[in-house]
C-alpha cells in the first residue's frame, strides 16, 4: 500500500515543524500556490511503519551476498557513517569561511593525497559527484588539453566494445564520436585493430583495466604505446580498481586520466542507486584542467583552489564541492585500511573470485574466459544451459534471490552472450561463497529436472516476476488522486 | 585483518582449489615492470578508537557557527525520524534496484518519490533524481534542447538572477555540445527579470528560456509573463525552484497558460542535512510529452505475473547502459539514499508541515531584514516580493565585515562581490525557520559593532533613530 | 525462419520498402527485426515534412531491452507516418509488413530503389547473421 493511500484529509500529526503557521499574506497573491500539494497526510508512526516496512523488502549488503559484478558490492563499515555524520561536519555550510573549515579541509586534503599515491597519478581533483561525472571531467580535461594545443582534428575518443555504457555516453557529452575497439578472443583488446583506427583524429581511448570481462589486459603497454605515440591520451575508467588496489597503479600503466568510484573501491555505501563520489586523477599535463574546487596546503593552513585560482581549470560540475559527505566516508575507510590494507583488498577480492569460478567450472558452469586468470570478478555464460534446458540467464538469477543471494550482473558485458557477471568482494567469508556456489548447483539440478520451477522463479519474495513490458507500454509514474477510485 | 574475514587456514584451502601457490602468484598476468611495492604517502591503518578520536577533533574544530548563510544551502530542521530510518541498512547498502522482485522496497519509495514531486510541483512526472541542483538545470537545459521541435536552435535565454554556480555549471557542461547561454540582465530595482528586456529577443530562435523562482537573490520573478513569452516565442519554459517555497508559491505546472515544461532544482531543504555542500540532490520533472527525452532513472508501476501491482525501472532504453552513445546522459546514479529521506522527510511534514517551515523561514528573514536594515547605513537593496532571502547593502567592505562575524560565530551571509560586483558591498542573508529571535537579535548587534569598528557610516547616510 | 514477403524490396539494416508506383514508397522494419527486438514499446517516427537521407537514421523503435535506429532506405520527403503507432507500438510486432508500417516517403532519387535487396538477398542476409 502506498503512502498516500493511507492518508486521511484533514490529519496534521506532525511535531517537526514549527508550532504556528506564520503570516505570509505580504506575498502577493499572484506569486502564491491556490491548492496545497496532494503530499500524503500521515502521522508520525504511520510514517516510520510504512517505510520500515518498505525497508524489509530489499535486498541489501546488510542483508545479502550482493556479488552484483563490476559494482563492488562490499561490507561498508558501520564508523564510517557514523564518524561522518559528526555534528560540526554534518552542519557545516558549504559557503562557510575557510577558517571554520580547516578539520573538513584536512580530511580532504589528505584524502586527494592518498588517491594521488595509490593511482600513480600526479594532482588529484575530488568534486565529480559520481562514476560517469568523473568520465564526463576527464573526457572534458582530455579536450580542454588538445584545445589548447590547437589540436582540433581530434574528433574520436576509442572506447572498446566491453566497455560500460557509460563511457561512449560520457564522451558524447564532450563533443566527441565514439568508435568501438574490438576484444580479442582472449579478452584482451584486438591490438591490431587498435593500430589500424588511431591517428591524427584520436582524442583518446578510454579502458578500464582489469576490463569488465573480468581479465588484466597484457598489452596494456603496448596500448599505451599505440595511442601516445599517435598523440592520443589515455584514460582509465577506475571501475574496477578494486581489483589492483595497492598492486599495479594506473600512472604507472601509462595513464593520462583516471576516474575512481568510491562507493566501489573504497566502501562508501551504494544507498539504492546513490550518491557516488568520481574523484578523479591526472598526469602532469592535465593538472591545469582538474575540475575545481580542490585543497591546497599553505602552511599550517588548507585553502580552496577554484575557479580563481585555477583558470584553466574545466570548472566545477555540482554548486558545491561535490558529495562531501561521501568523500569523508571514503576518507575514513582509506585511514582504517591504511597502507597495508590497501594490498589486502585486491589480493582477498582476487582470491574470493578465483575460488568462485574453479568451483563452478567443477560443477559443470562454462567460463568465458576459461584460460585466463580472473580478476576481482569473472564471467559465466549459460549459453549452454539456455540451448540445452531452456532455462537463461536471467531465470537464474531470479531464482539465486529464492536462495537469498542477489543475483549477479546479468547480460552484461553483452558480447558475451546469456552472461553472468560475478564479483564476490573481499569481504565475504568462504562459507557465503560455498553456500552461493551449492545454490547455483542447485539451480542447475532443478533447470535439468523441473526447469518450471526456475523459469517461474522467484517464488518467495514480495512480488513475482513483473511486466517490463506494460510498465513501458502503460506508463504509470506517479500516483494521482483518482487512483484512490 | 580489517573488514577481511578468512582464516589461513581458508586461505590456503582456496588456494589450493585455485591451484596457486600463493595471493601472489594470482597477479602473474600483470606484467611485472607495473607492479607496485611501496605506498609511502599513505599512513599505516587506524583503528576506529583512533579515527574516532581524530574525526572528534577536526569536527570540533570547525566549531558550529550560527548560520545565516543560504545561497543554494539551507539550514532547516530535519524530523529525526528521517535519518534513522534512511539509515537502514536496507536503504543504505541496497544498490540501483536491477533485480526488482529484490528491490521493491526502494522502488516502492522511489515511486512515491516521484508522486510527491508531481504533487509539489504540479508537472506530470519526474525522474528519480539527479545529482545536485546545479547539474539538474544542465541536464534540464540539454533535454530542452532535445525535446524542442519547433526550435532548431542551441540556444538558451539564461537570467543573471540564477545561482551564480548553477550558470557556471550548465556552462560547463553544456558547451562541448555547442550549446550556448545567453545571459539576461536583471532590473536593479527590483533584483528581478523584467519580462520587457525580453522584448529584443522576439523573432529570435531560442530552444529554452530558465526562469528561477524564487531567483538567486531571493526575490520572486514575474514567472507567468516570462512562462508565456517563453511558449509565444517558441521555446520551452524551465523552471528551476527551491521545492520547500513550493509548498506556499505557484507550482511551474501552473506558470502562465500552460505551464513551464520541465522544472528542476535542488533537494537539499528536503531532509538533506547542510554537509559541505552534499550529497544533496537534483530533481527533475517535466510534462508527459517531454517524458522519453528525460535523462535519469525513472520507476514504473506495473504488475506481476498474479496481477499484483509491483514497481520497476522503465523507460530505461533511453539510458546509457542501453543506449550508450545516443543515451540521453551519461548518468547512471540517482542520489538514492538522499531521495529517501526527502521522501520520509515530506511523509512525515505533508503539504502542512512543510507550508509551515517555508513560512516560518519567510518570516524570520522579514525579521532578519527588518532588526538589520535598522543599523545606519544596512538596507534591503531589492524593492520586490521575496522568499526567505534578501540581499542587504552594507556601508563597509562585506568580506571584512563577515569575517569580524565569523570570528563571533557568526555565518552572516555570502559576500556578492565577487559575482555580482554592480551590487557593490551587498550580502546574500537567509534565516531558517531554525533561527530564534535570539539569534537575530544577536547577530543585529554584532553587525552594528563590526560595522561601527570598521568606519561604519562613511558615505554621509544619517544614523536612524 | 522469418516470412519474407517477394513483392517488397529490403535493406541490410532491416527495413522493407513497398513501391506504391506513384513516385512513393512505404517503409516499414521487417518481421525478423521485430523479432529479434522483442515487445516493443515505443516507436519515434519522423515528422511529415521531414527530408530523409537514404542510410540516414530516421526513426527510433524500442523494446523494454533494447533501443535501434531505423535507417530511411531512400531519399525523399516524409508524407505520412503511421500515427497509430504512438499509442499501439505492438502492431509492429503483430503485422510488420502490413499495419505496423512506419513512415511514407515521396521518392527524390528513385533510382535508389535498384540498389535495395528482394527477398532472396535479404533471407541471405539473415541467414549470415544467424551465424
Amino acid at each position: 500500500m502506498l503512502i498516500f493511500e493511507q492518508s486521511k484529509a484533514g490529519r496534521y500529526a506532525p511535531a517537526q515543524s514549527p508550532l504556528d503557521k506564520a503570516d505570509i499574506s505580504a506575498i502577493p497573491a499572484q506569486f502564491r500556490r491556490r491548492r496545497s500539494a496532494a503530499l500524503p497526510e500521515v502521522s508520525e508512526m504511520q510514517a516510520v511503519r510504512h517505510y520500515t516496512r518498505l525497508s524489509r523488502k530489499n535486498f541489501s549488503i546488510d542483508t545479502q551476498f550482493y556479488p552484483l559484478g563490476s559494482c563492488t558490492m562490499k561490507y561498508n563499515p558501520r564508523a564510517c557513517n557514523s564518524l561522518a555524520s559528526l555534528p560540526g561536519l554534518l552542519s557545516r555550510h558549504p559557503e562557510a569561511p575557510e577558517s571554520h573549515s580547516q578539520g573538513f579541509m584536512a580530511c580532504l586534503y589528505e584524502l586527494q593525497e592518498m588517491l594521488r599515491e595509490v593511482t600513480g597519478m600526479r594532482a588529484v581533483s575530488l568534486s565529480p559527484a559520481a562514476g560517469a561525472q568523473g568520465e564526463f571531467a576527464g573526457v572534458a580535461m582530455i579536450r580542454a588539453y588538445h584545445e589548447a594545443r590547437g589540436d582540433s582534428a581530434r574528433c574520436e575518443i576509442l572506447v572498446p566494445d566491453a566497455a560500460h555504457g557509460t563511457n561512449p555516453a560520457s564522451a558524447v557529452m564532450c563533443g566527441y564520436q565514439v568508435r568501438e575497439i574490438p576484444t580479442g578472443p582472449d579478452g584482451d583488446v584486438d591490438l591490431e585493430a587498435l593500430k589500424a583506427v588511431v591517428g591524427p583524429h584520436t582524442a583518446g581511448i578510454m579502458l578500464t583495466n582489469p576490463s569488465t570481462l573480468g581479465v588484466f589486459d597484457r598489452n596494456i603497454e603496448a596500448i599505451a604505446k599505440t595511442v601516445h605515440q599517435a598523440g592520443g591520451l589515455l584514460y582509465y575508467d577506475g571501475a574496477n580498481l578494486n581489483a589492483i588496489l595497492g598492486k599495479v597503479r594506473p600512472g604507472t600503466m601509462g595513464f593520462d586520466v583516471i576516474h575512481m568510484n568510491l562507493h566501489k573501491t573504497f566502501s562508501t555505501p551504494h544507498g539504492g542507486g546513490g550518491p557516488g563520489a568520481g574523484p578523479v586523477g591526472v598526469s602532469e599535463r592535465l593538472v591545469p584542467y582538474l575540475p575545481v574546487p580542490m585543497v591546497t596546503r599553505e602552511g599550517d593552513e588548507y585553502r580552496w583552489l577554484t575557479e580563481r585560482e585555477c583558470p584553466e581549470s574545466i570548472g566545477r560540475l555540482t554548486a558545491f564541492a561535490g558529495n562531501a559527505g561521501v568523500l569523508l566516508r571514503a576518507y575514513i575507510y582509506a585511514r582504517m585500511l591504511g597502507r597495508e590494507g590497501m594490498p589486502r583488498v585486491a589480493e582477498f577480492s582476487t582470491l574470493n573470485a578465483n575460488y568462485m569460478l574453479k568451483r563452478l567450472q567443477a560443477l559443470g558452469f562454462q567460463a568465458a574466459y576459461p584460460q585466463r586468470r580472473a580478476t576481482h570478478e569473472f564471467i559465466i555464460t549459460l549459453k549452454k544451459q539456455a540451448k540445452e534446458l531452456g532455462v537463461n540467464t536471467m531465470d537464474f538469477a531470479k531464482r539465486l534471490l529464492d536462495y537469498g543471494f542477489h543475483a549477479p550482473t546479468t547480460y552484461f558485458p553483452l558480447l558475451v552472450p546469456e552472461c553472468l557477471l560475478i564479483e564476490p568482494t573481499e569481504t565475504e567469508d568462504m562459507a557465503t561463497l560455498d553456500g552461493f556456489i551449492d545454490a547455483m548447483g542447485r539451480i542447475l539440478e532443478e533447470a535439468t529436472q523441473e526447469p518450471g520451477l526456475v523459469k517461474g522463479a522467484p517464488h518467495t519474495l514480495p512480488v513475482k516476476r513483473l511486466d517490463d513490458v506494460k510498465a513501458a507500454r502503460e506508463l504509470d509514474l506517479a500516483w494521482q488522486q483518482r487512483d484512490a477510485g | 585483518m580489517p573488514f577481511i574475514p578468512h582464516t589461513e587456514q581458508e586461505v590456503q584451502e582456496m588456494l589450493a582449489a585455485i591451484g596457486v601457490g600463493s595471493l601472489d602468484d594470482l597477479f602473474e598476468e600483470i606484467p611485472a615492470s607495473l607492479r607496485l611495492s611501496q605506498l609511502d604517502a599513505i599512513p599505516t591503518a587506524l583503528s576506529e578508537m583512533e579515527i574516532g578520536h581524530l574525526m572528534g577533533k577536526r569536527a570540533q574544530q570547525d566549531g558550529q557557527p550560527v548560520c545565516f548563510l543560504g545561497a543554494g544551502a539551507y539550514d532547516h530542521h530535519i524530523p529525526a525520524a528521517v535519518w534513522q530510518i534512511t539509515g537502514r541498512g536496507e536503504y543504505y547498502t541496497a544498490y540501483t534496484p536491477y533485480q526488482a522482485e529484490a528491490s521493491q522496497g526502494t522502488l516502492q519509495l522511489l515511486y512515491e518519490y516521484q508522486s510527491m514531486m508531481v504533487a509539489l510541483t504540479g508537472m506530470d512526472v519526474s525522474n528519480a533524481s539527479l545529482y545536485d541542483g546545479a547539474s539538474a538545470l544542465a541536464e534540464a537545459v540539454l533535454m530542452a534542447v532535445r525535446a524542442n521541435r519547433k526550435s532548431k536552435s542551441k540556444r538558451i535565454l539564461m537570467p543573471r538572477t540564477v545561482h551564480p554556480a548553477y550558470r557556471r555549471v550548465v556552462h560547463n557542461i553544456v558547451k562541448n555540445q555547442q550549446v550556448e547561454l545567453v545571459e539576461l540582465p536583471f532590473d536593479p530595482q527590483g533584483g528581478h527579470t523584467d519580462p520587457a528586456v525580453l522584448e529584443q529577443y522576439r523573432g529570435e530562435d531560442f530552444a529554452a528560456l530558465v526562469i528561477p523562482q524564487p531567483n538567486f537573490f531571493g526575490v520572486l520573478e514575474e514567472v507567468d509573463a516570462l512562462t508565456d513569452w517563453a511558449h509565444a516565442n517558441g521555446a520551452l519554459a524551465i523552471g528551476v525552484v527551491n521545492p520547500l517555497s513550493l509548498a506556499l508559491l505557484s507550482p511551474p505546472g501552473e506558470w502562465g497558460g500552460q505551464g513551464a515544461d520541465i522544472c528542476c532544482g535542488e533537494g537539499q531543504p528536503l531532509g538533506a542535512p547542510l554537509a559541505s555542500g552534499g550529497p544533496y540532490f537534483g530533481f527533475l520533472c517535466c510534462q508527459q510529452a517531454h517524458v522519453r527525452q528525460m535523462p535519469g532513472r525513472i520507476i514504473g508501476r506495473t504488475q506481476d505475473l498474479d496481477g499484483k501491482v509491483g514497481y520497476t525501472l522503465t523507460l530505461q532504453a533511453r539510458e546509457q547502459h542501453i543506449r550508450r552513445s545516443k543515451a540521453t546522459s551519461n548518468i547512471c546514479t540517482n542520489q538514492g539514499l538522499m531521495v529517501t529521506a526527502a521522501t520520509i522527510h515530506m511523509a512525515l511534514l505533508g503539504s502542512e508541515g512543510l507550508e509551515r517551515a517555508a513560512a516560518a523561514s519567510y518570516a524570520n528573514t522579514r525579521a532578519l531584514v527588518e532588526a538589520l536594515s535598522a543599523i545606519p547605513g544596512v538596507a534591503p537593496l531589492f524593492d520586490r516580493p521575496a522568499f526567505h532571502e534578501r540581499v542587504l547593502r552594507l556601508p563597509a567592505p562585506a568580506a571584512g565585515v563577515l569575517r569580524s562575524l565569523a570570528a563571533h560565530n557568526v555565518l552572516g551571509g555570502l559576500d556578492l562581490s565577487r559575482d555580482y560586483p554592480e551590487l557593490g558591498e551587498a550580502i546574500l542573508v537567509c534565516a531558517t525557520e531554525q533561527r530564534t529571535a535570539e539569534e537575530i537579535a544577536a547577530y543585529a548587534e554584532k553587525l552594528a559593532r563590526v560595522i561601527q569598528l570598521q568606519g561604519g557610516v562613511t558615505c554621509g547616510l544619517v544614523p536612524k533613530e | 525462419m522469418s516470412n519474407v514477403p517477394n513483392d517488397l524490396k529490403y535493406a541490410k539494416t532491416h527495413e522493407w520498402v513497398r513501391d506504391e508506383e506513384d513516385g512513393t514508397v512505404v517503409i516499414g522494419i521487417t518481421d525478423h527485426a521485430q523479432e529479434l527486438l522483442g515487445d516493443l514499446v515505443f516507436v519515434e517516427l519522423p515528422e511529415v515534412g521531414d527530408t530523409v537521407d537514404a542510410g540516414a537514421e530516421c526513426a527510433v523503435v524500442e523494446s523494454v531491452k533494447a533501443a535501434s535506429d531505423v535507417y530511411s532506405p531512400v531519399s525523399g520527403e516524409v508524407i505520412a507516418i503511421n500515427e497509430t503507432l504512438v499509442d499501439t507500438p505492438e502492431t509492429v510486432n503483430q503485422d510488420a509488413f502490413g499495419d505496423g508500417w512506419l513512415f511514407q516517403v515521396r521518392l527524390s532519387a528513385p533510382a535508389e530503389l535498384d540498389d535495395l535487396l528482394d527477398a532472396d538477398a535479404y533471407s541471405d542476409v539473415m541467414e549470415s547473421e544467424a551465424h
